[in-house]
């Protein structure tokens, strides 16, 4: 689908990449143009293959098909930097800074290494001078550590531009800063394109790619469903090409007539792990029998709202109250009493321990209870068996009791941290992306799970960037956009697109051009 | 990281390790050290043969050696268990020195404040003194840990001095017996305030003393606090995943502050041991380094009680065995040296069973990094990405570097 226009040979062009993972193609002959002077947009949803495909045009995968060609000439990377001295600068999502060095120290790290003592004093003031023509402001003194991350973020780019890259990478680079900071990044990425060089920028953010972008590539489950330019286009279409399908509503929820609240909260904030507001001014409330959807892109608030509730992260305002009773910054252990069940984003990182046996994560939270707890002694052999019980009604295929979590499937995991969940028989379920990374059956199991703890009375309060998921499921259906929730309505109401708006910053019911 | 470069060579933590692969590393292990431990002898003009025999004999030979081992093994026992308890919530315990030498300090006031009690009770205060010595001795560091995030390693290690240097100031000064002709000893303990012997069938008089038993039992008991006990599972857990226990609701912060305190205890029951079972009065050298060595016989015991036990099993024959030659006039610097090829080996061993070490030069380690764990949306079967937008391929928010 790319474009003939110009005459001349484009700066990059990537001719039917392959790039295969196991169990996945990740690029299925992708073809995409790169021209000098532009700023290509690289759309996609999470696991399109955008991050695949840039990191192979940056030499850290080698591609098992296809060709990259630099102005007409075939070229194959074996290295980083390979790439590095062709003239390709990627900013990863994660920096790869050193954080006890200076910024010019970074900046000449591996690139202008002999001669140390020379070239540091020459290269703080190419850094300064590239700092000042692309409105990069850093102090090339100053230590990474002491850096807000928009800062390191400015650091990557100086770095590669110190390095001459004529095509600049920059993968999600909006996703960690403010908006501010993110006009100031657009401003650069502007004045880097006027002086001929190539940015793509990979995003899923449907307002920046109409603000900034020349030329637009949607990716879809690894292949290119289309290039095209913003002129040509609008927020609605270019969200119909990443989905790439009409979204099919099985309508699983159930008609049920929700209760009595069960959650409550008024007008909660917090702040996030870097100090910032996460959550501001939300207030919600969950019924029982009602399945709540918090739909969103992650890191909007949505680990803030579920920490809150289950007594992980202190607020800085408003009030908790469940069943009536205030809650407001109580411990974890007494949410959990109070009938809190927590289904967490990283099921292994904190949900579950790798390391430990299925037996003792099946008795995470009931081992200060009998029959597991006798006195201050712990029944190793009744976990076992409330384990085997699990493993048998939520048909959990796994060796014993006594292996280790960590030989689960994601699957499997899932289904055993559910069974324990519910196994507390919890008035409120907060469930953070219950389904994400799971297959098809696991998905089911775990959907049915809730949906049949929604019919046994228990609220639940379903935060999840799965839109389909939330629709199938939830009733009604929330969004939250840079920790507000900025809609909440009746699933009868909700159409796709709006709801694909609101999670992107937009307002719904509007075309965004 | 889970990756890393060393050269042309490639370090990854092994997903799983067989029993297989384990049994061969430490059947290797051993017969490496002897091969190093050979070309020892040979390059410092010892016979191999005779040189292993003497110290095989020192140390197992003969009941009364194997009664030393067990007698050098007693407070290695202990102050291993010290580290290792702590080292199950990640918390590197280097002041079991320290902790031992106030726990000598605190049973040994009240062996010379009380020194006509019965000796069973005079005993059992004595053991209680020393395990609240060296328990006020990790408590300071525990709060700080629990409470303010001090770096404990540092915490503990400082402490050392300060419990070493304050027990040369009682011995030089106001414990000092006035008939030590000015050396820097207290004054001999009453017969109630020493730990009896173990009389070994066949031989009378050796040096093993009731504090073997009590390191065993401390051994046992710990083991079983692990595996049977709330606390134990609490413990065990939050050193496999802090994040997972304040998940559960586990009071961490608490439970740092009471490991500390039981591994100070531990450690500080060695110190009781050692004054009241061998030296019988308290001097600045009642430990030849134990408290550091408890530190490696807790990683070559894996950080488990029983693991720690064979291990410190290990250390003392090593020790008793290396004596032995020294009375066949081996220096004692090449014992040393002996002593660290085994231990440098087996530890390689131990790490070998976790990480695999592959030549892979060339290949990026991002790369190699990347492959192993892809993203988490790539990881995603297809059919499950979603419909909508952008379903967030920003990791949530707080990524801190």
């Amino acid at each position: 689908m790319s474009q003939v226009e110009g005459e001349d040979p484009p700066l990059v062009e990537l001719r039917g990449i392959v790039k295969r993972f196991p169990g996945l193609v990740a690029n299925d002959h992708v073809d995409m143009r790169i021209r000098s002077g532009e700023v290509h947009a690289l759309l996609g949803e999470n696991g399109a293959g955008k991050t695949t495909l840039m990191r192979v045009l940056a030499g850290l995968y080698r591609p098992e098909g296809g060709q990259i060609l630099m102005g007409g000439r075939a070229v194959a990377f074996r290295s980083p930097r390979q790439a590095i001295e062709n003239g390709i600068g990627m900013v990863h999502q994660h920096f790869k800074l050193v954080g006890s060095m200076t910024v010019a120290e970074n900046v000449l790290l591996g690139w202008s290494e002999p001669r140390v003592w020379l070239a540091k004093r020459a290269g703080v003031r190419q850094v300064e001078d590239i700092a000042r023509r692309y409105r990069l402001p850093v102090h090339p003194d100053a230590r990474i550590w002491q850096l807000s991350v928009g800062e390191q973020q400015r650091v990557e780019i100086l770095k590669a531009i110190y390095r001459r890259a004529r095509v600049l990478i920059l993968d999600e680079p909006t996703a960690v800063l403010t908006p501010q900071e993110a006009e100031d990044l657009f401003g650069t990425i502007r004045s880097m394109a006027e002086e001929g060089a190539a940015v793509v920028f990979i995003t899923h953010k449907l307002h920046e790619v109409v603000a900034v972008a020349d030329r637009i590539t949607v990716l879809r489950s690894g292949r290119v469903a289309g290039t095209t330019v913003p002129s040509e286009t609008n927020a609605r279409e270019l969200a119909r090409m990443m989905v790439g399908r009409e979204v099919v509503l099985e309508s699983s929820a159930r008609v049920t007539s929700p209760g009595e609240p069960v959650l409550r909260l008024e007008g909660i904030s917090a702040r996030n792990d870097r100090g910032l507001p996460g959550l501001i001014d939300v207030s919600l409330a969950t019924r029982a029998g009602q399945i709540l959807g918090i739909a969103g892109v992650a890191g909007n608030g949505q680990r803030e709202l579920a920490e809150v509730i289950t007594g992980l992260r202190r607020t800085t305002a408003g009030r908790i109250v469940l069943d009536g009773r205030d809650m407001t910054n109580r411990s974890a252990r007494a949410m959990i009493e109070a009938g809190v069940a927590h289904v967490p984003e990283d099921r292994l990182g904190s949900g579950l321990v790798p390391g430990m046996s299925m037996a003792e994560n099946a008795v995470l939270k009931a081992y200060r209870r009998p029959p597991v707890a006798r006195g201050p002694f712990i029944d190793l052999g009744e976990a076992r068996k409330v384990a085997a019980r699990m493993l048998d009604t939520f048909g959990i295929r796994a060796l014993s009791p006594d292996a280790p979590v960590r030989l689960l499937s994601g699957g499997n995991l899932q289904r055993l941290l559910l069974a324990r969940e519910m196994a507390e028989r919890p008035s409120l379920i907060v469930a953070v992306h219950p389904t994400r990374g799971l297959d098809i059956g696991a998905t089911e199991a775990v959907r049915r799970a809730l949906l049949d703890q929604q019919e046994a009375g228990a609220a639940i309060l379903l935060i999840s960037e799965d839109l389909d998921e939330v629709l199938a499921l939830a009733d009604p259906i929330g969004v939250l956009f840079e920790g507000r929730l900025v809609a909440e309505v009746p699933r009868a109401e909700c159409e796709v697109e709006d709801l694909g708006l609101l999670m992107a910053g937009g307002s719904g019911g509007e075309d965004r051009q | 990281m889970s990756v890393r470069r060393i050269g042309p060579l490639v370090v990854e933590r092994r997903t799983l390790t067989s029993g297989r692969t384990l049994v061969l590393l430490r059947m290797g292990a051993i017969v490496l050290a002897l091969v190093v431990g050979a070309v020892v002898f040979v390059a410092t003009g010892l016979p191999v043969a005779g040189s292993y025999r003497a110290m095989w004999s020192g140390a197992f030979g003969s009941l009364d050696a194997f009664a030393e081992t067990l007698v050098a093994s007693t407070p290695l026992i202990l102050t291993g268990l010290a580290v290792a308890l702590a080292g199950r919530m990640l918390l590197w315990n280097i002041g079991a020195e320290g902790q031992l030498y106030m726990g000598a300090t605190f049973a040994t006031a009240v062996a010379l404040w009380y020194p006509d009690v019965p000796r069973p009770l005079l005993l059992l205060a004595m053991i209680a003194a020393g395990a609240v010595g060296g328990a006020l001795w990790a408590l300071g560091p525990g709060l700080l840990r629990a409470k303010l995030a001090v770096n404990e390693i540092i915490t503990t290690l400082m402490l050392n001095y300060v419990a070493i240097l304050f027990v040369g100031y009682l011995v030089h000064g106001r414990w000092r017996d006035p008939a030590s002709l000015g050396f820097p000893l207290s004054k001999p303990f009453s017969q109630n305030a020493t730990l009896p012997t173990i009389h070994l069938p066949g031989i009378g008089g050796t040096r093993l003393h009731a504090g073997f038993l009590i390191a065993v039992a401390a051994a046992l008991l710990l083991w079983f606090v692990l595996r049977g006990t709330r606390w134990g599972y609490e413990v065990r857990l939050i050193g496999e995943s802090p994040a997972a226990a304040r998940y559960a609701g586990m009071p961490v912060a608490r439970n740092i502050v009471l490991v500390m305190l039981a591994a100070g205890a531990l450690a500080g029951v060695a110190g009781m041991g050692e004054v009241s079972g061998i030296v019988h009065r308290i001097q600045p050298d009642i430990s030849a380094n134990y408290g550091y060595t408890g530190i490696i016989v807790a990683t070559l015991g894996r950080f488990s009680p029983i693991g720690v036990l064979i291990a410190a099993l290990l250390f003392g024959a090593l020790q008793v065995g290396g004596f032995s030659l020294q009375t066949l006039g081996v220096p004692a610097s090449i014992v040393g040296v002996l002593q660290g090829v085994i231990l440098f080996i087996t530890l390689a061993a131990e790490f070998l069973a976790r990480y695999r070490v592959r030549w892979a030069p060339g290949t990026p380690i991002e790369a190699i990094e990347l492959e192993r764990e892809p993203d988490e949306g790539l990881a995603q079967p297809a059919p499950m990405r979603a419909a909508g937008l952008a379903l967030g391929e920003g990791k949530s928010g707080g990524d801190a570097p």
